[in-house]
C-alpha cells in the first residue's frame, strides 16, 4: 500500500499525461485493442505529427507501449500502468465514502419529510 | 458539496480512524444508525444486496448482516456493547469468513450546532495483520470502483 517516491513520480506523470483530452481519447481507443498511429489519428482534427507527439508522451508516462511489427508499429495499452493509476484510490476509504454519501441522501430525505 | 472523509491507518498500531461531517442534526445522524430501515438504506451499495438479520442498536443488542453480490455471500456480525443516544456507540465487528478476528469499533456523534454533526470512528483490531487485511480487502472492491471511474472518465471523451 505504501508508495515509493519513484511510484509517486510515475503517478504524477501518468495523471499529467491523462490531463489532455486527445490523449484520453487515444487511451479510450486503445482500451478496445491496439492501433496504428494512423488509426489513432483518424477521429482527431490534428496532424499526424501532433498525434505522434501525444503518443510519445503517453509512452513516456508508461501508459502505452509500441511493438516492432514491421512498418506499422501498433500502439498498445499498458494495463499494469493503468492498474497502478487506479490503485491509488484507497479502497477502504472509497467504500466508506460511498456509504457516507448514501447516508447524506438518507439524512436529506429525512429533513424533507420533516419539513413537509 | 460533499463533506470530506478523513481515514487514517497509523503505522505500527492496529487502528483505523475516520472523521466525517454531515449537514444534519445529531439526532438525525443517530437515528440513521439506530433505525434498521434507514441503516439498511445507506449500507446497501451498488452491485450488492444487503440482508439485515438483526440490528438492535441498544447497549447489549446484537447485529448481523449479509452482503450478496455475483461472487457470493459475506456475512458480518457482532454486539453493540454500549449505545448512548445521540452521543456514542461501541460495538464488536466480525467477518464470518474470518472467524475469531474481532475488532472493536467506537463511533462518537459530535453535535457541531447549526444542524451539523461530526462522526468520529475508531476501530481497534487484534493484530496489525488483521487491520491491514481489512484495509486491503476493501482495497479490491475499491479498485474495481476505481476502474469504473476511470472507465467513465475515458468514455466521456468522444472517440469517433
Amino acid at each position: 500500500m505504501r508508495r515509493t517516491e519513484a511510484d509517486e513520480v510515475r503517478l504524477d506523470r501518468a495523471f499529467a499525461a491523462l490531463a489532455d483530452p486527445v490523449r484520453r481519447g487515444i487511451i479510450a481507443r486503445l482500451s478496445r485493442g491496439p492501433a496504428t498511429v494512423n488509426e489513432l489519428a483518424e477521429p482527431f482534427d490534428i496532424t499526424l505529427q501532433a498525434v505522434s507527439k501525444h503518443i510519445a508522451s503517453l509512452e513516456q508516462a508508461g501508459l502505452v507501449t509500441r511493438t516492432r511489427d514491421g512498418q506499422k508499429r501498433p500502439v498498445h495499452l499498458a494495463p499494469a500502468a493503468l492498474e497502478e493509476l487506479t490503485a491509488w484510490i484507497d479502497g477502504y476509504r472509497l467504500v466508506h465514502e460511498q456509504q457516507f454519501r448514501r447516508l447524506d441522501a438518507v439524512l436529506e430525505k429525512a429533513k424533507e419529510k420533516k419539513q413537509s | 458539496m460533499t463533506n470530506a472523509l478523513t481515514v487514517t491507518a497509523p503505522e505500527g498500531l492496529p487502528f483505523i480512524d475516520f472523521t466525517r461531517e454531515f449537514d444534519a442534526p445529531v439526532t438525525a445522524v443517530f437515528e440513521a444508525h439506530r433505525d434498521p430501515d434507514l441503516f439498511r438504506q445507506w449500507m446497501t451499495g451498488d452491485g450488492f444486496e444487503m440482508e439485515l438479520d438483526a440490528h438492535e442498536f441498544v447497549s447489549g443488542g446484537r447485529w448481523r448482516y449479509v452482503h450478496r453480490d455475483g461472487n457470493g455471500e459475506y456475512a458480518f456480525h457482532g454486539m453493540f456493547h454500549t449505545v448512548r443516544e445521540n452521543e456514542f456507540a461501541i460495538q464488536t465487528f466480525e467477518f464470518e469468513g474470518l472467524p475469531d478476528v474481532v475488532s472493536i469499533e467506537s463511533l462518537t456523534f459530535v453535535d457541531l450546532g447549526d444542524g451539523r454533526t461530526r462522526l468520529e470512528g475508531h476501530a481497534v483490531y487484534p493484530t496489525l495483520e488483521a487491520r491491514d487485511g481489512m484495509v486491503s480487502s476493501g482495497m479490491e472492491s475499491g479498485m474495481s470502483s476505481g476502474y469504473d471511474k476511470l472507465e467513465a472518465l475515458l468514455s466521456s471523451t468522444k472517440v469517433g
